[in-house]
Order: structure tokens, then C-alpha cells, then sequence
């Protein structure tokens, strides 16, 4: 039998060619797919900040008020005159964002009805996990009122 | 006029396609209302894409701009009001339309071979209208819009093993910002229509191609009756129906033009009573209803969110799965659609929904009466 070299030859062309027009996909879709990923930018550290004072009219009135830390939201929740406590303002949940019902004394969330308690523990509905806690200072100042200073805890 | 037409036709070829439509025939039986529903879902389409581009115009997509410019547009541009309306209107109307046009192929059973790929295309279709709802939800940049933002690419980031991703791929970062709204902006006004505009083309050839399909109950009725000639007659019934459809969108868009809303504020509670637009009400009571945990690392929400994600796909592939036992199939699409219907009037906490479902029946039913077909004649 007359073993032809151009079988031979035609298969490493093939293997040539359809790897070659592999490669050239990949190189095409690998920088898209980076592309259209989103890439993770540092953000300012942030240790505290304030969150105004104790005699804030919104936060006599709401007995709540939510403060930009860094780029996300905290919620300080006054429960009582003394004792202020804050909480990462994002329900574990679906994300959106929780507020205060003063007259049932709980975090609660308008989107899917989760409630947390003023530990923020979450008590009922879908939450899965609790709120982060964030420490609360008052610093009272000379002759001004009390600022509320929130912290990373 | 004629040496026109012939030089036109040596170009292009166009008594080939007259010649085909003159024998594009549509066969007639008590069925026929179910034919007007997709062409009826193509009309929204095309005023969507009308009215779409003329908000571009307008429009400027990042957090500072957008809601201003909308503000604008509804308040000072002429019509500017009238444009955003008919939009909004016709986006549900859309929805509305493409979801009846399934379910009644679904329980004809119209999927059947030899229309498998054209019912595939189909819900295909289908689920790129949601997400034209959902990005386009977020242009306005007002706080409902920002919470179903938050909300909806969160759920995206449930999704065990890739969600992460997802979920910075859909926000173009880590939280919802100015660069969630490019993206959606993106999606909604470019990458979407290319998509779309493809798939419908294919579906629409494939209509074209196959015929439309004679539900079994009425092969009978079918061959006793002449069939309907697609053109002129069944063209200019489609017509007349697209003339009451626009009619019906500038009364709606007159009488009760969409709401702006207030300006998203990221640093701000979700207001009381906030949900979703009507279509994603079932999946959002669904959420509401399931209790917070965790086990093995996966969140208890992530349940429905996936389960709903398999009744997707299982949807798409009816015709490959429906073998001939149809009864089945009927009874799991009966089922669907009641829990779909319960979970709605659960989550507006009303029977609106249910009322707005027998209308629609009620409606149906006249207007298959009203194109009923001719006598038979053979």
C-alpha cells in the first residue's frame, strides 16, 4: 500500500489551522470578558465620623437618621436619651435600605418586610443575617451639644 | 410607474416576495383571536423603538443628570411628557401582550413540531423584554427605580458560585452608582435592541416560513373553512387592531402619564409600600414570603431565586420536554399561571390582578367573536 505523506500533512494543517482560529477567539473574547468586569477601585479607608449631635430636630423627631460612612449607608438610632446605637444600613437581605419605626422600636425594611432589633439582630422576615454594628461615642463638647461619633467597631 | 417597478424588480427582486405574499394564506377557525396577539406585542415594539430614540435626545444617563433631564423633558420639552407616557404605557402594554401571546401558544400547544426553535426564539424574546424593563427602570434615577436596582442585581449576586460576578458585572462596581446607570443605559438603548432585533427577525422568518400553526382541537373546523388571505385581508385586520392599540396608548398616556417619582437618594430608607412593576410582583411576594437563614453557606432566598431560574428554562425547552402527553403540560401551565396570579394579588394585597386576568378573558372572547371567521363555504 502507498502511504501517502499529504494525509499526513493535511491533518497538521487542520490541527494548524483550527487551533490557530481558536486562538485567534480567545484573544478576541478573553479582552471583552475583562473588559465588561468591572475593576475593584481602592476606596479612602474610612475609621469614623459624625453624625452630628443629640439635639438634631430630625433625629428628636425620627428617633433615626442615616449618615453616609464612606460610601455606604449607617443608621444611628437614638433609644433614648443616652444611648444611641448605629448599624450598617444595608439589609442583609436584598440590599436595599432599612429605617426606623419609633413606634414599634425596631429596624425595619419597606422592601420585603424584614425587622431587626434595636441590636440588630434580625427578629422576622427575610433577612438572613444581622446588621454589622458600628460603635457610637458621644463626645460632648465645651458648651455645644453632645456630638454622636460613629466608628468602625 | 410600471418602468419603475420592473427596475426596481431586476434589482431586488420583489415579485418573488410579492409572489410569495400573494399565497400567504391564514387558515380560519374559532381560534383565530390568538393570531392578532403577537403581531399586537410587534406594534408595541415598534412605538417602543419610536418613542425610545426620541427620549435619547433628551436624555443624559449619570446620577446628577439623569432625573433632571427627565424633569425637563416632562415639564419643558414639547410633548416631552406625551413621549415619556406612551414609553412608559407602552413597555407594560408590551409586556402585557408578549406574556398572553405566550401563554395561549403554551396552551394551544402551538410549540409542537415543526415550530420548536420558533417557540424557543420565542420565550427568548420574551425574557429580553424583561430585561428592557428592568434596565430601562433605572434610567429616571428615582428612588423606586434605585431600589429595584439594589434589589434586583442583589438577587443576581445570590446566585451561588457566580453571583459575584454577576452582580459587579450588572453594576459596573459594587453598589449602585453612576456606573450602574451607564451600564443599564448601555444594555437598554444598544445592546439589548442589537439582540433583540436579530432574534426577532429569526422569529418572524421562522412565522413566515412554517405558517401559522392550526391548534389540534380546530384541524377540522380548519378544513372546512377558505382560508383568510394574509394580504390584504388579514394585514388590514392587523392594522385596524395597531390603529385601536394607538389610540388606546395616547388616551392612557393623556389620561394617567407615568409618574416621575422623587430623585434616588442613596443615603435615604425605602419608603413605605415600595414594589416592583407589576410582571416581577409574583417574584417579589415570592421573596417576602421566605424566611431568613442559612444553610451551607447558601442564603434560603437563593432558593426561589434559582427555582424560578429553572422554571425559565424549563419553559424554554416545553417543546423538546412535551411528549405528546399534553395534558400534563396543560395542568403544570394552569398551576403556573395561578400561582403567578395569587402571588400578584398577594403582593398588591388586592384582587385587581385577578379582575384585570378575567377582563382580559372577557375581552378575548368578544373580539374572537368579532373576527370570527366567515361561514363555511366548501
Amino acid at each position: 500500500m502507498d502511504v501517502s505523506p499529504v494525509p499526513e500533512r493535511r491533518r497538521f494543517i487542520n490541527w494548524f489551522l483550527g487551533t490557530s482560529f481558536g486562538a485567534l477567539v480567545v484573544s478576541v473574547l478573553y479582552p471583552i470578558a475583562r473588559y465588561v468586569s468591572p475593576p475593584h477601585v481602592p476606596e479612602p479607608g474610612t475609621a469614623q465620623i459624625e453624625a452630628g449631635t443629640t439635639d438634631d430636630p430630625e433625629m428628636r423627631e425620627k428617633g433615626f437618621k442615616i449618615v453616609r460612612f464612606g460610601a455606604d449607608p449607617v443608621i444611628v438610632v437614638r433609644a433614648s436619651e443616652t444611648d444611641y446605637r448605629a448599624f450598617s444600613a444595608t439589609c442583609t437581605h436584598l440590599d436595599c435600605i432599612v429605617g426606623y419605626q419609633k413606634d414599634r422600636n425596631r429596624i425595619y425594611c419597606n422592601c420585603h418586610g424584614g425587622s431587626y432589633d434595636l441590636t440588630g439582630r434580625n427578629v422576622a422576615g427575610p433577612p438572613p443575617r444581622p446588621l454589622t454594628p458600628f460603635k457610637v461615642n458621644l463626645v460632648a463638647k465645651n458648651n455645644g451639644p453632645t456630638t454622636i461619633v460613629v466608628s468602625k467597631a | 410607474m410600471s418602468s419603475i417597478i420592473s427596475w426596481l424588480d431586476d434589482r431586488l427582486g420583489i415579485s418573488a416576495v410579492r409572489e410569495f405574499m400573494s399565497h400567504k394564506t391564514v387558515p380560519m377557525h374559532r381560534f383565530n383571536v390568538f393570531y392578532y396577539l403577537g403581531g399586537m406585542t410587534l406594534f408595541f415594539f415598534l412605538i417602543q423603538v419610536c418613542t425610545g430614540v426620541l427620549l435619547m435626545l433628551y436624555y443624559r444617563p449619570s446620577a446628577d443628570e439623569a432625573f433632571e433631564s427627565i424633569e425637563f423633558l416632562v415639564t419643558t420639552v414639547p410633548f416631552g411628557w406625551l413621549v415619556r407616557s406612551i414609553h412608559a404605557w407602552s413597555a407594560n402594554l408590551m409586556v402585557f401582550f408578549a406574556a398572553l401571546h405566550l401563554i395561549s401558544v403554551y396552551f394551544l400547544r402551538s410549540y409542537r413540531a415543526p415550530r420548536e426553535l420558533t417557540w424557543v426564539s420565542g420565550v427568548f424574546l420574551l425574557f429580553l423584554i424583561l430585561g428592557f424593563g428592568f434596565s430601562g427602570y433605572l434610567l429616571p434615577w428615582n428612588q423606586l427605580s434605585f431600589f429595584a436596582t439594589k434589589v434586583g442585581t442583589d438577587i443576581a449576586g445570590v446566585v451561588p458560585g457566580v453571583g459575584e460576578w454577576m452582580l459587579r458585572f450588572l453594576r459596573g462596581g459594587d453598589r449602585v452608582t453612576s456606573a450602574t446607570l451607564s451600564r443599564f443605559y448601555g444594555w437598554h438603548v444598544a445592546i439589548l435592541p442589537a439582540i433583540t432585533t436579530t432574534i426577532l427577525l429569526f422569529h418572524l422568518a421562522l412565522v413566515q416560513i412554517k405558517g401559522m400553526s392550526v391548534p389540534s382541537k380546530a384541524e377540522d373546523e380548519a378544513k372546512t373553512r377558505t382560508p383568510m388571505k394574509f394580504f390584504p385581508h388579514f394585514a388590514l385586520r392587523d392594522l385596524s387592531g395597531w390603529i385601536f392599540a394607538l389610540g388606546v396608548l395616547a388616551a392612557l398616556a393623556a389620561m394617567l402619564p407615568w409618574e416621575l417619582g422623587e430623585k434616588a437618594d442613596p443615603f435615604a430608607p425605602a419608603y413605605a409600600n415600595i414594589r416592583p412593576e407589576w410582571y416581577y410582583v409574583f417574584m417579589f411576594q415570592t421573596l417576602k414570603l421566605v424566611p431568613g437563614g442559612e444553610m451551607m453557606g447558601i442564603e434560603y432566598e437563593a432558593i426561589p431565586i434559582m427555582l424560578f431560574g429553572l422554571a425559565g428554562l424549563l419553559l424554554m425547552l416545553v417543546p423538546f420536554l412535551d411528549r405528546g402527553r399534553g395534558r400534563i403540560w396543560s395542568i403544570a401551565g394552569v398551576l403556573g399561571l395561578m400561582f403567578v396570579i395569587v402571588m400578584t394579588c398577594w403582593g398588591y394585597a388586592s384582587l385587581v390582578p385577578l379582575y384585570i386576568v378575567l377582563l382580559t378573558i372577557l375581552l378575548l372572547a368578544v373580539f374572537a367573536w368579532m373576527t370570527r371567521p366567515a361561514e363555511a363555504t366548501r
